[in-house]
């Protein structure tokens, strides 16, 4: 079985700076980081290699920094690493980023492409729904457990708002993962010292076949309107009572407000 | 001269640091209170290759370096000394010798069970007549046919109980004093071999500190480490890499203490503002930052000479000192500064104030470092 695991490097912040004038995130000085839920889809890859010796691919689009995620998954244990990194590629919305992975796919046999749900730099949740779109595979998003019937079948647990689904899909298909599903294992020490050993392949425009006008900024349909950091709340009020006291302080507060 | 890390330092550092808060930080306290052996955490550090971090691939090992190892010990220490202290003893005191000394034989015996983490590894040359003076050891080896006979006690071993194999001194020859020393590789289901009583200690309590019983016990002639005669350069060659381990768990504990009193002081307002904006509080902890950040120099120049195999005995003595007195003076005042919390055991430095101080103690005390940096001063 052949896995392709798409992963991306983040900004490890929950407060983004933003470029005021730009609107695009200022990534100076801010540590970078496997995005949480490509992680948690890396392990349900690992584990499924583990059980069943799966071929493990993962494969990144972005600057050449972007390979030190690869490197991680080195030493988590995958089998290949591609990094599609190009100027041609830069600037694209998520449109213009599926189309370019999807382009980068059809060079690779799979049986099981997974992608994280969304990445916590854009959280659009977008790039592995549409990269299903244009390669024509079936797709089980927000997965939050994945097993293989060891044969072509894959079930997954996906989770909704307010319950969750089964499902059954057949080989070849993509699946999200979500990040709280799983516990991603930790780099081992044989797989570090070894993970700057390792080739990692470097495609550029001209390793896969793509329309160029269809990637990069100028296949880039979506035009950001108006960035902005999350303003902070208010600082909360604590009040250390008994419980019936702490109903009243709580419906009075509610009633202050007209909530309720 | 570099002194940046390595790509490999840095992805080895972001695991390591990880393992430490998420998987040792919150039993740090309760193996305190109650003196209880990680063994899940040693189990857990198994599956990654921690115990193995130095040994070649070829004997099931990680093919790390000491650098790696050193940095591992740091962060593990940094939230839990225990932790620390078991990684040390394992790899300096009982990996470290069968890889330097061992027989080809030897090393595919005991290495990839080591370095797999199935064996814990221990070393015994304390008794409780030899301590700094380590030639007046009393245990004794004597050759019977295809095997040694060893009698004696040894005391406040370090994994003891909880560890397969033993690196032993004993004596094969009283009358040639160190040169009468030899080391051997005991295995705790030999015929004679049991482990005695457990210390009760201030610090370190998690970390199993027993004496061992050798009565008449049997050790094949094979698992002489290096030869009759040479248990005394054995014992100081691991001594020489194992202050290396401890000067590391010394920088972890001064660490962690560090991290923990910058955050309180953060925090923690009197007198209409936070403590940290005394500057008092800034001029000591920029004191103590400098003193932690030069035992880091000192313990990553030591570790980086034995990987390069050149002489590192002064460096790791000076690492061991430097670290280790900062250490007790960090943690010391981190209590200090934390006030009546910090004496308390809802906070973690009252434990590093008491972890720390063994580190002035075992593996040479810190006048045993003196020792032997004034020993290559005045050479």
């Amino acid at each position: 079985m052949n896995i392709v695991v798409c992963i991306k490097q983040v900004p490890d912040t929950t407060e983004i700076k933003l470029d005021p004038v730009k609107g695009t995130l200022i990534r100076d000085g801010v540590p970078s980081i496997m995005n949480p839920d490509d992680k948690g889809g890396l392990e349900f890859a690992l584990r499924l290699k583990d059980k069943y010796g799966a071929n493990v691919t993962v494969i990144t689009m972005g600057p050449p920094q972007a390979e030190e995620i690869l490197r991680e998954a080195y030493a988590m244990g995958v089998d290949r690493a591609i990094l599609l990194s190009d100027r041609k590629f830069g600037g694209a919305d998520t449109l213009a980023t599926s189309r370019t992975i999807a382009a980068a796919l059809r060079k690779l046999d799979y049986d099981l492409v997974i992608t994280g749900r969304q990445a916590i730099d854009g959280d659009t949740a977008q790039v592995g729904p549409q990269i299903a779109e244009h390669l024509d595979l079936p797709q089980v998003t927000y997965a939050e457990s994945l097993e293989f019937d060891g044969d072509k079948t894959f079930t997954v647990k996906k989770a909704d708002e307010d319950g969750y689904q089964v499902i059954e899909v057949d080989a070849p298909a993509l699946v999200t993962a979500l990040a709280s599903g799983v516990k991603p294992r930790y780099m081992s020490v044989r797989g570090i010292v070894e993970a700057y050993d390792r080739p990692v392949e470097v495609w550029n425009f001209d390793s896969v076949e793509v329309d160029p006008a269809t990637i990069g900024l100028n296949g880039s349909p979506t035009r950001v309107a108006k960035s902005f950091a999350k303003g902070m709340k208010a600082p909360g009020q604590l009040y250390e009572v008994e419980p019936e006291e702490a109903v009243e302080i709580i419906l009075a507060k509610l009633r202050e407000k007209f909530i309720i | 001269m570099d002194f940046s890390l390595t790509k490999t330092d840095r992805l080895f550092l972001q695991m390591i640091r990880e393992f430490a808060d998420k998987e040792v930080k919150p039993l740090a306290a309760e193996i305190d209170e109650t003196e209880r052996f990680p063994m899940e955490t040693v189990e857990k550090m198994a599956k990654l290759g921690l115990m193995g971090i130095p040994v070649p691939v070829e004997y099931g090992g990680a093919g790390g370096n000491n650098v790696l190892y050193t940095m591992a010990v740091e962060e593990l220490s940094r939230v839990c000394a225990t932790t620390g202290v078991i990684l040390s003893a394992h790899t300096s005191l009982c990996v470290a010798p069968i890889m330097h000394f061992g027989t080809k034989e030897q090393k595919e015996k005991y290495l990839p069970k080591l370095a797999s983490g199935e064996w814990i590894g221990a070393f015994g040359l304390t008794e409780p007549n030899a301590g700094t003076d380590a030639s007046a050891q009393q245990t004794t080896a004597v050759r019977e046919g295809d095997h040694y006979v060893l009698n004696g006690s040894k005391i406040f071993i370090t994994n003891a109980g909880y560890a397969s194999v033993y690196i032993i001194m004993a004596m094969t020859d009283k009358s040639k004093g160190t040169k009468g020393i030899s080391a051997f590789i005991v295995e705790k289901d030999f015929p004679g071999f049991s482990v005695g009583k457990k210390e009760k200690k201030m610090g370190i309590r998690g970390s199993a500190t027993c004496e061992l019983i050798m009565e008449n016990c049997i050790v094949p002639a094979e698992n002489l480490l290096d030869q009759e005669g040479k248990g005394f350069k054995v014992a100081m060659w691991t001594l020489d890499g194992g202050r290396i381990g401890i000067a590391s768990q010394a920088l972890g504990i001064a660490q962690g203490a560090m991290d923990e009193t910058v955050s309180y002081l953060k925090e923690r307002k009197q007198f209409g503002r936070a403590l940290a904006k005394f500057q008092n509080m800034q001029f000591q902890l920029a004191d103590m930052e400098t003193r932690i950040q030069a035992s880091r120099l000192l313990v990553r120049r030591a570790a980086w000479k034995e990987d390069a195999k050149v002489p590192y005995s002064a460096d790791a003595a000076m690492a061991k000192l430097f670290a280790a007195e900062t250490a007790m003076e960090m943690t010391t005042k981190a209590v200090q500064y934390h006030g009546g919390y910090g004496y308390t055991r809802e906070y973690p430095v009252e434990r590093m104030m008491r972890d720390a101080k063994i580190t002035e103690i075992y593996e040479g005390t810190s006048e045993v470092q003196r020792m032997v940096i004034a020993g290559q001063l005045f050479k």
